[in-house]
């Protein structure tokens, strides 16, 4: 048979378009491969965290891990998670409808522990708040982001884009709970990311790794086995200013009325 | 930075210390206050025909458009990183106030300002540009873009279009300052910004500024022109100016006797604040100095027969006192808003530096800005050629 230029020209283009497309097609069967994905599924997991206030003994361990972790600034300006000191005290029985307020304080967030201050038998109640980012549902700091930086992924987490936020901190005015800070190192907003990058790995965040009481506990709540359900159901639990609506995932044992 | 830490009493979220809008985000509001009230002053004459204050029309427009490509400035100093605010017009977050309103700025800017001083300036500019030389009759050339018919059925349509774009012009000026108040009522975290009230208050408080503005700059032109003021003009301005004020006034006073009435859980943080922090800024600046002060003026004018050069002191003394008042009112709204802690146990203070970039030297020269913009606008498009140069 003879081939003719033409024909040979046709044929091998023919050959080389065709070769091109089963590379390709080849790449996609390659990526569909299960063992090659990688393990975590986002549409599996639905995040929150479990605070028992009952537990807090205010060790700072969690502000500490999390700034170590999280490479924070040590400065006592920008904190990723803080505890917050309760000093509520006994009622005036000259004037028990008195309004009173509690003390509270938070030291460098509780970096450094807390220092003696009260003491026991004045008839006050004393107890340590931990806080972080709620990574609320209904997250008002996404809504007012103007570029979409600030995001909920679609495993429960709100995360920030750092190289897309302008830095205008419209989402610092719109938190209600103060959980985030512009760091001054990049110009944009940073706060809690659930410590994203080991809880997509199966580890847990580094303020619930490092606390001595369990009082901070990771919760999946699409994941049946995990606790939280169990604990949800049987303790008397509260997000902090329900009445703003957020779809808060941060959920308080034992939280008291003067909880700011 | 350890004296913002000094100057904490009580408790503040660690977080809200240091105060995130500075005085350049008091000063935004205030520019583009004094944008939308120019503009509707303008429209008084345009579309409600109140000839008296046709003097300041062009005026009016000119400084609106001054004020209004300075606006951007504040914003971008303010940002972490404003090379990327144009983030906000390729991949706007819809749900975003700040984002859609940069849409409302643009339309305002493009169809309604831009467009307006374009067709009451076309036949000045054509004949300018005809009468002209070299670059200059290139500059008037392209300004006119390329139109050079100036027959009496087409200054018709000229007027025609204008008026139809003033009349669309009112609710663009009423939506984007009523949105800069959006921006903060809509903050549900904030109680001293979160009502729906913010947005009308800005939006008359802006009037109030707008007219109070031109007002002055009319009355400095004049004498820099070695002209009498048309008195007319000037007296209409200051009627307009003590309705305005009224209006604001009462929508300012609903707020407050709303908040003291109702008392709910941030009215005692928020009352501590204003008898303290606060008191020089809201109670001094805004309400006596800044608002009972020039209605007292404006209103006396109105009830007791004064001669013209009397009625002028009043007028530029109320119109001053009215710009320190809409100024203290922005600064109440920003800083007051940051000054005390979300858990209302607790304030802060605002350490405001001077050569920094959010400083009290770049907000100065960011105000002088629109003055500089404006003289030149003056001289590219004066607004009484008839009557000789400016």
């Amino acid at each position: 048979m003879s081939v003719d230029r033409r024909g040979f020209l046709k044929e091998g283009g023919r050959l080389l378009v065709l070769s091109a497309a089963a590379a390709s097609a080849l790449d996609l069967v390659l990526a569909g491969r299960p063992e090659e994905a990688d393990a975590y599924k986002l549409a599996d997991h639905w995040w929150g965290m479990i605070i028992d206030i009952n537990k807090c003994i205010g060790c700072g361990n969690c502000v500490r891990a999390c700034k170590i972790e999280n490479d924070v600034l040590k400065e006592p300006y920008y904190f990723r998670t803080w505890v917050e000191r309760y000093h509520v005290p006994a009622k005036d029985l000259v004037r028990p409808e008195a309004e009173d307020h509690p003390e509270v304080d938070s030291p460098n967030g509780g970096f450094d522990g807390f220092k003696e201050k009260y003491h026991a038998g004045d008839g006050s109640k004393n107890f340590f708040v931990p806080k972080l980012c709620n990574h609320c549902a209904h997250s008002p700091c996404v809504q007012v982001c103007p570029v979409g930086a600030t995001f909920e992924s679609p495993d429960g987490v709100v995360l920030v884009d750092k190289t897309y936020c302008l830095g205008c901190r419209y989402c610092v005015q719109a938190c209600p709970y103060g959980c985030r800070f512009i760091d001054p190192r990049t110009e944009t907003v940073d706060k809690c990311s659930l410590c994203y990058h080991r809880i997509t790995k199966g580890l847990t965040t580094a303020c619930c790794e490092t606390c001595p009481t369990g009082a901070r506990t990771l919760g999946d709540l699409k994941d049946p086995r995990d606790p939280i359900h169990e604990f949800l159901r049987t303790h008397g639990v509260q997000v902090l200013k329900p009445q703003m609506a957020t779809g808060a995932k941060a959920y308080y044992n034992g939280l008291d009325g003067s909880v700011r | 930075m350890e004296s913002v830490l000094q100057g904490v009493q009580g408790f503040m979220y660690p977080n809200e210390v240091e105060l995130q809008w500075s005085i350049l985000i008091v000063l935004y509001p205030f520019v583009t206050g004094l944008v939308a009230g120019a503009f509707i002053l303008a429209s008084l004459e345009r579309v409600f025909n109140v000839e008296a204050v046709k003097p300041t029309y062009r005026l009016a427009l000119l400084t609106a458009l001054a004020f209004l490509i300075a606006a951007p400035l504040p914003l971008q100093l303010h940002l972490g990183h404003p090379e990327r605010s144009y983030e906000m017009y390729t991949t706007p977050h819809t749900s975003s106030a700040m984002a859609m309103f940069g849409f409302v700025y643009l339309w305002y800017l493009l169809a309604v300002l831009v467009f307006e001083i374009w067709l009451d300036y076309r036949k000045d500019i054509v004949l300018t540009a005809r009468a002209s030389r070299g670059a200059k009759r290139l500059l008037y050339r392209a300004l006119s873009l390329g139109s050079d018919d100036i027959s009496p059925r087409s200054l018709e349509i000229d007027s025609r279009v204008g008026r139809f774009v003033t009349i669309v012009g009112i609710p663009s000026a009423f939506l984007l300052h009523g949105y800069v108040g959006f921006i903060f009522g809509s903050v549900k975290a904030n109680p001293w910004w979160s009502t729906p009230l913010m947005p009308i208050v800005f939006l008359f408080s802006a009037i109030v500024s707008g007219i109070a503005a031109v007002l002055l700059l009319y009355m400095a032109l004049s004498w820099a022109r070695g002209r009498q003021p048309d008195m007319a003009c000037v007296d209409t301005m200051g009627r307009y100016l003590l309705y305005a004020f009224i209006i604001d006034f009462s929508l300012e006073m609903l707020d407050l006797i709303h908040r003291i009435y109702e008392a709910d859980e941030s009215f005692k943080s928020l009352d501590f604040m204003v008898h303290t922090r606060l008191y020089t800024s809201q109670v001094i600046l805004q309400i006596i100095v800044g608002t009972l002060v020039p209605i007292g003026l404006l209103a006396l004018v109105q009830v007791v027969r004064t001669t013209a050069p009397a009625r002028k002191g009043f007028y530029v003394a109320a119109g001053a006192l009215t710009l320190v008042g809409i100024f203290a009112m922005r600064w109440n709204v920003v800083i007051g808003g940051q000054l005390f802690s979300k858990s209302f146990l607790g304030y802060t203070t605002y350490k405001m530096h001077f050569a920094t970039r959010e400083g009290l030297l770049p907000a100065i020269l960011v105000l002088l800005l629109p003055f500089g913009i404006l003289w030149e606008l003056l001289k590219l498009l004066p607004p009484w050629p008839d009557e000789g140069s400016a």
